[in-house]
């Protein structure tokens, strides 16, 4: 088999299935080449589900907007896989005067992009959530956000790409891109070579190393977030949530655990050894997090806690898009913890653009060449 | 180390067999038909089935199912089950209720 493509994809991720997936539904011949044994080894199948456009950068915002009205809503019929996508709102819980600040803070903006969110009182929260604590003061509430299952939508890209003839490749660690005559046409591994009309970038952390064979630098830094899940309880509610402080976020799935994630404040900075393995300070404080908000919750058994690394991007939105300087190159990095809900929106645009050279939504406050020193 | 995996390798049409809807992962209800055609959909790891399928994700956290899941992928991949991996054991080892665990690594304590 023919190791060319006209377009090779780095990262097995949930980016790059969902880019491979729409690549081929536009006719396009593709190789995807996945690093580790597993499709959507990272933080694609290590999120807590989030489909949110409320809480995000403005820059992000009519990507993941446009991605909410187009992709979402027919996904499970489209990629023949259940994506458990819920469009039951999202409340940004608060309990303090200086949670309900950050919240109307990140309300006003949002709103200004065009989003329909809102602040409401700690009795309209309990109306919406007859679960949550006296503790809750106030919220965000936005009725169009919602969650989604990230291991079945990436795994359901993944096996409707590869029905489509995308080809799957594992355990193919990438090392280096080489460009020829100032055009990017090679991808090297450990063990082949790729050529490639175009390079999609979307490795994750390892876009920064392998974006730097090209000369191009993404600046962005790993940092271990966690999650936990309880054991299947009754159907509770169908609402995302999250905290003004951050100290949780997460759903009730489908099949009735809550999956929940959350942090201990040490991110970035606990000791991981090179491997994505829980620190032990930070699932029991997110418990701790959880009761106070839902005291129901104390008696529900925890059967897991997993951890994965985030691409930290130095201001906290993607890089996605072409490189000038390197005819070839789409990047797709940085996504910052909070990659899944975007996902469907990302890959159908990424792949207009390679097929048409133009996106709908424009893209462009998220190039790569937008970092700049402070003075 | 990882093995380079083509996963659009011919492995042949799912065929259905009599004792297809045999329950293998009691916790999630989960059929031997159900794990043969994830196989053939292009699920190819432990890992993978068990994300797609939710083996093992219940109470008893494959302690169970492993094996015969683990038996099912290898026979339909038509490698040796030794080819595929362990499933991944994660903390707590026994579930424990959230108030008990909370109790860990307080604030100005150290319960590590």
């Amino acid at each position: 088999m023919s190791n060319c493509a006209e377009v090779v994809i780095i990262g097995g991720g949930i980016i790059g299935c969902a880019t491979a997936y729409y690549l081929a539904k536009r006719g396009v011949d593709v190789i995807v080449l996945e690093g580790s044994d597993h499709i959507g080894n990272g933080g694609s199948s290590r999120n807590g589900g989030g489909v949110r456009q409320s809480g995000r950068d403005p820059r992000e915002l009519p990507l993941v907007m446009y991605g909410i009205k187009n992709f979402w809503p027919t996904l499970s019929e489209e990629l023949e896989a259940d994506c458990e996508y819920h469009q039951d709102g999202n409340l940004r819980l608060g309990k303090s005067e200086k949670h309900r600040q950050i919240l109307e803070g990140l309300t006003e903006r949002a709103q200004k992009a065009g989003l329909d969110v809102t602040m409401i009182d700690g009795d309209e929260v309990r109306r919406i959530n007859p679960y949550l604590s006296g503790e809750v003061t106030c919220a965000s509430w936005c009725p169009t956000d919602g969650h989604a299952n990230p291991l079945t939508t990436t795994l359901g890209y993944y096996k409707t790409a590869r029905k489509l003839g995308v080809r799957f490749i594992t355990g193919e660690n990438v090392t280096e891109l080489r460009k020829r005559k100032g055009r990017l046409v090679e991808v090297i591994t450990e063990n082949n070579r790729y050529g490639a009309g175009s390079v999609v970038l979307a490795a994750g952390l390892g876009s920064r190393e392998l974006a730097a064979t090209v000369g191009i630098d993404i600046p962005m830094q790993p940092a271990m977030l966690e999650a936990l899940v309880t054991e299947a309880q009754p159907p509770m509610f169908d609402q995302m949530l999250g905290t003004a402080e951050a100290d949780f976020y997460g759903h009730q799935t489908k099949h009735g655990s809550f999956v929940f994630g959350g942090s201990s404040g040490l991110e970035g900075f606990t000791r991981d050894n090179g491997t994505p393995i829980c620190y032990s300070k930070t699932a029991p404080c997110i418990c701790r997090g959880i009761m106070k908000y839902f005291p129901h919750l104390a008696d529900a058994k925890i059967v897991r806690t997993w951890a994965g690394w985030m691409d930290k991007c130095a201001d906290g939105v993607p890089v996605l898009g072409t490189v000038e300087e390197v005819p070839g190159l789409i990047l797709a990095a940085g996504f910052t913890g909070h990659g899944f809900g975007i996902a469907p929106a990302v890959g159908d645009q990424l792949a207009e653009l390679i097929v048409t050279g133009n996106t709908t939504v424009d893209i462009s406050a998220l190039h790569y060449d937008r970092f700049r020193a402070k003075i | 180390m990882s093995n380079v995996i083509d996963r659009s390798r011919e492995i042949g049409p799912y065929i259905p067999a009599p004792d297809d809807d045999r329950i293998i992962c009691r916790c999630e209800e989960v059929t031997q038909g159900e794990i043969r055609r994830a196989v053939h959909e292009g699920m190819w790891t432990m890992t993978e089935i068990r994300r797609y399928l939710r083996t093992g994700m219940g109470l008893c956290q494959g302690q169970t199912c492993g094996k015969l899941v683990k038996g099912i992928v290898a026979r339909e991949l038509g490698v040796p089950m030794a080819a595929l991996e362990p499933a991944t054991s994660r903390v707590p080892m026994r579930p424990i209720e959230m108030r008990v665990f909370a109790n860990e690594a307080k604030e100005g304590g150290e319960h590590e």
